[in-house]
């Protein structure tokens, strides 16, 4: 796989489009991977997440590691289209070869992304890139899964956010390893160092008992400032990983085992289910029914779903 | 993708088409502004997208539209449309449909016939 960029690109439009052929490649794959390092960063628009990656691209270079970047940008819920412009702070490494940068939008299928996203990470791990970086906008259940499956996840933002602060808490504050404060040259960065570290804080039982605690940093990406130091911190939190579980294998950690083929077998139940039901018109008929006060949801989706799950 | 090739600083319009395509339900790759046709055609090939849109106001489409088609061929992957949108004089549009651009649009073509031309045209390879 070492190189075919195009069969690369292609391989992950279809795993995107949820070609049924993927499946077969994947299987083989497989086996190739869990050897890249993978970093998650996340949060709100406009933070500089994809100023911060590119910056990131340009140190991991100099010290001559391969990188591929899946930079995740949200559909529009009306049209399903979707502008995807994390490239445009990126596109300087666009000729490099040590470099594959490839956007997904998240589309909106059901717990559709995690899979998608997690099987795009496989086909660059086995690719042989050092390191991938996934880069999403932090919201939603999919993209917090997404982040989920990186080893390192950097929860980036910046100062005068006031209650997203409070937003991220409720979210994705258990999934951040590393907590870094950009454009922090401006007004509230004290203010927000404050805020992150008493929610840190809030977890001191399980810093105590030699949990990892994550540490806040400070940067300004568009000066590449705080970004060696960011590198650094992650690869600390690399070596904590090796010391406490099975490290860069971490991806093949049971519980991640668990957790992923859980995920897995939900998204496949629902992707059979809706084939054998699209084009039958039976989920319209259904619907119908329901309006008309002859069944009740719960009846009709017993109808639905039982029998293709071979259950009577 | 929409790409903005060369040198020139006005990317109102490319971004209006992106904005365009998005809402016909298209997944759009902007690449930002000041691209060479290296940087583009490499940018495509990652993201394995269907069509290229040029767009350029400086003059210099002559070289640069053709360049991105001679390069997409060099790599194989010529399956790639590529079309262009700018100010251009009536005497290039037959050269750069001769030198592989499929279609040319310029002032006065409507949103709608841009985005309805891909539609009809482009078809998921």
């Amino acid at each position: 796989m070492a190189g075919h960029v195009r069969t690369v690109a292609r391989l992950i439009r279809d795993i995107d489009d949820g070609l049924p052929e993927v499946r077969e490649v994947l299987k083989e794959l497989y086996p190739h991977t869990g050897n890249a390092y993978v970093i998650g960063i996340t949060g709100a628009p406009g933070v500089g997440k994809s100023t911060l990656v590119n910056q990131m691209l340009k140190h991991l270079r100099k010290g001559n590691k391969t990188v591929g970047v899946l930079a995740v940008d949200p559909t529009s819920p009306f049209s399903g289209g979707a502008i995807l412009g994390d490239r445009i702070r990126m596109q300087q490494h666009s000729m490099d070869e040590g470099v594959f940068i490839r956007s997904l939008a998240t589309r909106g299928h059901f717990g559709g992304l995690t899979q998608s996203t997690r099987s795009a990470i496989d086909v660059l791990d086995a690719m042989g890139k050092d390191y991938i970086i996934v880069e999403t906008v932090g919201v939603g259940q999919d993209e917090v899964d997404v982040v989920k499956s990186a080893h390192t996840t950097v929860i980036v933002v910046m100062p005068g956010m006031g209650d997203d602060i409070q937003a991220i808490k409720a979210g994705i504050l258990e999934v951040g390893d590393i907590f870094l404060i950009n454009k922090a040259d401006r007004e509230g960065t004290d203010r927000t160092v404050t805020d992150l570290r008493l929610m840190i804080e809030m977890d001191q039982k399980k810093y105590e008992k030699g949990g990892w605690k994550p540490p806040i940093l400070k940067a300004q990406a568009i000066f590449d400032k705080g970004v060696v130091e960011l590198l650094e911190e992650i690869d600390r939190h690399g070596r904590y990983l090796m010391e406490t579980s099975s490290g860069y294998r971490f991806r093949k950690r049971k519980d991640k085992v668990r957790e992923e083929l859980a995920e897995m077998v939900k998204t496949r139940i629902i992707e059979e289910v809706s084939n054998r039901l699209t084009g039958t018109g039976e989920f319209d008929r259904a619907v119908e029914s329901i309006v008309e006060g002859e069944l009740d949801p719960y009846t009709a989706c017993d109808n639905l779903v039982l029998p293709r799950l071979g259950i009577s | 993708m929409v790409a903005k090739p060369g040198l020139d600083g006005h990317d109102r319009g490319a971004r209006i088409i992106a904005r365009a395509y998005r809402d016909a339900g298209f997944e759009v790759v902007y690449t930002g502004l000041h691209q060479t046709p290296e940087e583009i055609v490499e940018a495509a090939i990652q993201e394995d997208v269907d069509m290229i849109g040029l767009s350029s106001l400086a003059g210099a489409h002559k070289y640069l539209f053709p360049r991105v088609v001679e390069l997409l061929t060099e790599k194989g992957a010529e399956d790639i449309i590529v079309c262009g949108g700018g100010i251009f004089p009536d005497e290039d549009i037959e050269k750069l449909k001769q030198a592989g651009i499929k279609e040319i649009f310029t002032p006065g073509s409507s949103l709608e016939e841009i985005v309805n031309w891909v539609k009809k045209n482009v078809k998921p390879r």
